[in-house]
C-alpha cells in the first residue's frame, strides 16, 4: 500500500499542545494556564518551568477550574485550561454554558484523551461525545487536528482568535505527516489528496486511516478524494459542497459518536444545500472498553477498511 | 479606612431601590423579589460607598475593585443599583425580564449591559469566576480587590466547596465574598431543605477569615465592609457571613421563602410601594 503521505516519526497530538503551550509561554505574556491535576498527561511541564507565575494547579476540580479560567478571561488574560477531554466537557458542561460560551470568555478549553484511540483506561475516560456537545454550545469553536504538528499549530493559533474553543487531542503516539511550519487557519478544510469518485472527510486520528484508505481505493482503481475537516465548528460548508458537487458521494470519519460528530454536521450541510449518498465511520450508539488503540478502532468500526467499505458503498449508492 | 460614608443619602438610594425591585417584578410579572430587597442595603454600599471603579465601564475592570454577583437570580437589585450609579438610564429598569431587553432575568454579557462581567443564574459558579479575576490582578499587580456575594442555599452546590478550598490553600488574600445568610431557598428553610450546619466554622476551617454582620443595618454593613477590607492582603480570603432578612422592606414579604421568586399583584405592589418613601424618582 503505498499512501501519498509519508511518516518517518509518530508522536501524540498532546504532545503537539504541550508544545505549543511553550511556545505561547515564550511569546505571549496573556496566556496563562490551567490543570486540573494531570500536568504529565497534558504534557505542561514545560509550560509550568518557564513560567510558574502563569500557571493554576486546581487540583481535582475541574468545574472550579472552568470558572477561574473565565474569571481570568474577564480580566484580560487568555486561559488555558488543560485535562481529559470527558472532564473537559461533560463533567463541567453547565459551568462551560454559562460562565464560558453565553459570557463570551476568551477561554481555550484543551482537551486530551479523546476518543477509543486512549486505550486501556476504558470507557469511563474514553469520550466520543464531547464534540456533539461542544459544537452545540453558541459562541463556541470546536477544532480536533490530525497529527503533532498540526496541533501544535493550532494551539499556537487559537491564542490568536477572540473567543472561546474546544481544542480536541489524544493520547496514542501517531503518525506525523503535516507540514511542521504550517500555518493553522481556523474554520478551513485542508485538501490533502485530490480525487473524482467519491470524497473521504476526516477529522483528528482518522484523518492519517483516511489517507491508508485512499491508497487502498487507489489500488482498486477508485479515486478518491481526502479532505481534512480539523475544524468541526464553524464547518467550511462551502469545501464540502464543492468537493461533493464534483465527487458525487462522500464518507465521513471520526473517532466519535455518530450522533453530534462530523458526519451529522456534513449531513445537514449536504441536506440543506445539495443531498448526495454520504456513509458514516463513527462509533453508533456504543460505550468503548479497555483494549489497545488499533484493536479498539478495529472492532467499534473505525479502521482503515471501514472506510474504504463505506466509500464504495457511497459510490454504489451514487450509481444505483 | 474608608470616609464616612453619608448614611441619610445612602437610606434614601435603598428605599428607592426597593421601590425599583417591587416595580420591575410586578411590571413582568415575574422575577425574584425576596433575594433582592434582603441584600439592597449590600448592594448600595458596595457601588456608592465601598467599590472604587470607573464609569464608562470595561470588562476587564483594571486598576479598579470588581464585583460577580453568583446568585444571579436577584437581578433586580443589582440592576437597580447599577443604573442609579449611572451605569445605565434608569428608564431602561421598566424592560427587566422583557423582549429584547438588555436586563435579563438573569444577568447575562450578550446584551453588553454595562456592569455585568460574566453571566450568573446557574448557581455556584461565581466564587470560582471571583478567584479568577482575583488571580489575574494578583498577576497585573494591581492592588484593587475582587467582590463575590454568594446566595446561602447556594453553599449547597460541589463547585463553591472546590472555589472555597482553592482560594483559601492558595491564599487569594485580595477576594471578599459574602454570603446572604437569609436561611430561605426556593423549597423552604435552609434548614429543612438541606440545613447549612456552622458556615463559619466551615470556611474557616477552609483557610479563609470569616467575619459576620447584619445586612440590613446599613451603618454596621459598612464597618463590616471596612473590617473586611482591613483583613485582606494578609494571606487569607475574607468571607462576609451576611445576615439578611429575605423581603425586607415589604412587611408582608419578609422573612418567608414564598417572596423568592413571584411577583407582587397590583394591590400588593400598591401596599409595598405605601411602605417605600419613593427618594430619587420613580423610574
Amino acid at each position: 500500500m503505498a499512501t501519498k503521505y509519508t511518516f518517518t516519526e509518530k508522536k501524540d497530538t498532546r504532545s503537539g499542545f504541550g508544545d505549543g503551550l511553550t511556545e505561547l509561554g515564550r511569546t505571549n505574556p496573556n496566556v496563562v494556564a490551567l490543570c486540573a491535576d494531570l500536568v504529565g498527561s497534558l504534557k505542561m511541564a514545560d509550560f509550568i518551568k518557564e513560567n510558574p507565575d502563569r500557571f493554576v494547579q486546581t487540583g481535582i476540580a475541574e468545574a472550579n477550574m472552568m470558572g477561574i479560567a473565565a474569571g481570568l478571561a474577564t480580566a484580560g488574560k487568555i486561559p488555558f485550561t488543560g485535562t481529559f477531554a470527558n472532564f473537559s466537557t461533560g463533567r463541567v458542561y453547565d459551568q462551560i454554558r454559562q460562565s464560558i460560551a453565553y459570557s463570551e470568555k476568551n477561554v481555550k478549553v484543551c482537551a486530551s484523551h479523546a476518543g477509543v484511540t486512549l486505550g486501556e483506561d476504558g470507557a469511563t475516560h474514553q469520550i466520543l461525545e464531547d464534540m456533539g456537545m461542544m459544537k452545540m454550545l453558541p459562541n463556541f469553536t470546536v477544532i480536533n487536528p490530525c497529527d503533532y504538528n498540526q496541533t501544535k499549530a493550532a494551539t499556537i493559533a487559537i491564542a490568536d482568535y477572540e473567543g472561546p474553543v474546544y481544542l480536541r487531542f489524544g493520547r496514542p503516539k501517531w503518525p506525523i505527516f503535516t507540514d511542521p511550519n504550517q500555518k493553522f487557519e481556523i474554520g478551513k478544510a485542508l485538501k490533502l489528496i485530490e480525487g473524482t469518485d467519491v470524497t473521504i472527510f476526516a477529522t483528528g486520528h482518522l484523518v492519517w486511516k483516511a489517507i491508508e484508505a485512499e491508497a487502498i481505493l487507489q489500488e482498486q482503481g477508485i479515486s478518491a478524494e481526502v479532505i481534512n475537516i480539523h475544524t468541526i465548528k464553524p464547518l467550511d460548508e462551502k469545501a464540502i459542497l464543492a468537493s461533493v458537487a464534483k465527487t458525487g458521494c462522500a464518507v465521513s470519519a471520526e473517532e466519535h459518536q455518530m450522533a453530534g460528530g462530523l458526519g451529522e454536521s456534513i449531513a445537514s450541510t449536504l441536506a440543506r444545500n445539495d443531498m448526495k449518498p454520504l456513509e458514516i465511520v463513527a462509533v453508533n450508539d456504543q460505550f468503548g472498553e479497555s483494549g489497545k488503540p488499533e484493536e479498539l478502532l478495529d472492532k467499534y468500526g473505525l479502521s482503515t477498511e471501514n472506510i474504504v467499505e463505506k466509500a464504495k458503498k457511497a459510490i454504489q449508492r451514487k450509481n444505483s | 479606612m474608608s470616609n464616612s460614608p453619608d448614611f441619610n443619602h445612602l437610606k434614601k438610594v435603598t428605599s428607592q431601590v426597593r421601590r425599583d425591585i417591587v416595580r420591575m417584578v410586578h411590571a413582568c410579572q415575574s422575577g425574584h423579589p425576596g433575594g433582592s430587597l434582603g441584600c439592597t442595603e449590600y448592594l448600595v454600599l458596595l457601588y456608592f460607598h465601598v467599590m472604587k471603579y470607573k464609569l464608562p465601564f470595561t470588562m476587564e475592570g483594571k486598576g479598579e475593585d470588581m464585583f460577580f454577583l453568583s446568585n444571579g437570580h436577584i437581578s433586580p437589585v443589582w440592576y437597580s443599583v447599577l443604573s442609579h450609579a449611572g451605569f445605565f438610564d434608569k428608564k431602561e429598569l421598566g424592560t427587566f425580564r422583557q423582549i429584547n431587553s438588555r436586563l435579563q432575568g438573569h444577568p447575562a454579557t450578550e446584551e453588553d449591559l454595562p456592569g455585568i462581567r460574566v453571566a450568573s443564574g446557574s448557581l455556584g459558579q461565581g466564587l470560582s469566576v471571583g478567584i479568577g479575576a482575583a488571580l489575574s490582578k494578583k498577576l497585573d499587580k494591581d492592588d484593587k480587590l475582587v467582590y463575590v456575594l454568594m446566595g446561602d442555599g447556594e453553599q449547597q452546590e460541589g463547585q463553591v466547596w472546590e472555589a472555597v478550598m482553592f482560594a483559601g490553600s492558595k491564599k487569594v488574600d485580595n477576594l471578599i465574598a459574602t454570603i446572604d445568610y437569609n436561611g430561605q431557598q426556593i423549597d423552604g428553610p435552609t434548614e429543612e431543605v438541606n440545613p447549612l450546619g456552622d458556615l463559619k466554622a466551615k470556611y474557616e476551617a477552609f483557610g479563609w477569615e470569616v467575619i459576620t454582620s447584619d445586612g440590613n443595618n446599613i451603618e454596621e454593613l459598612a464597618a463590616a465592609f471596612d473590617k473586611a477590607k482591613s483583613l485582606t492582603g494578609k494571606g487569607k480570603p475574607v468571607l462576609n457571613l451576611m445576615t439578611t432578612v429575605m423581603g425586607k422592606g415589604v412587611d408582608f414579604m419578609e422573612g418567608t421563602h414564598k417572596w423568592h421568586g413571584i411577583a407582587p399583584n397590583d394591590e400588593q405592589l400598591a401596599e409595598a410601594l405605601n411602605q417605600l418613601e419613593e427618594t430619587l424618582g420613580d423610574y
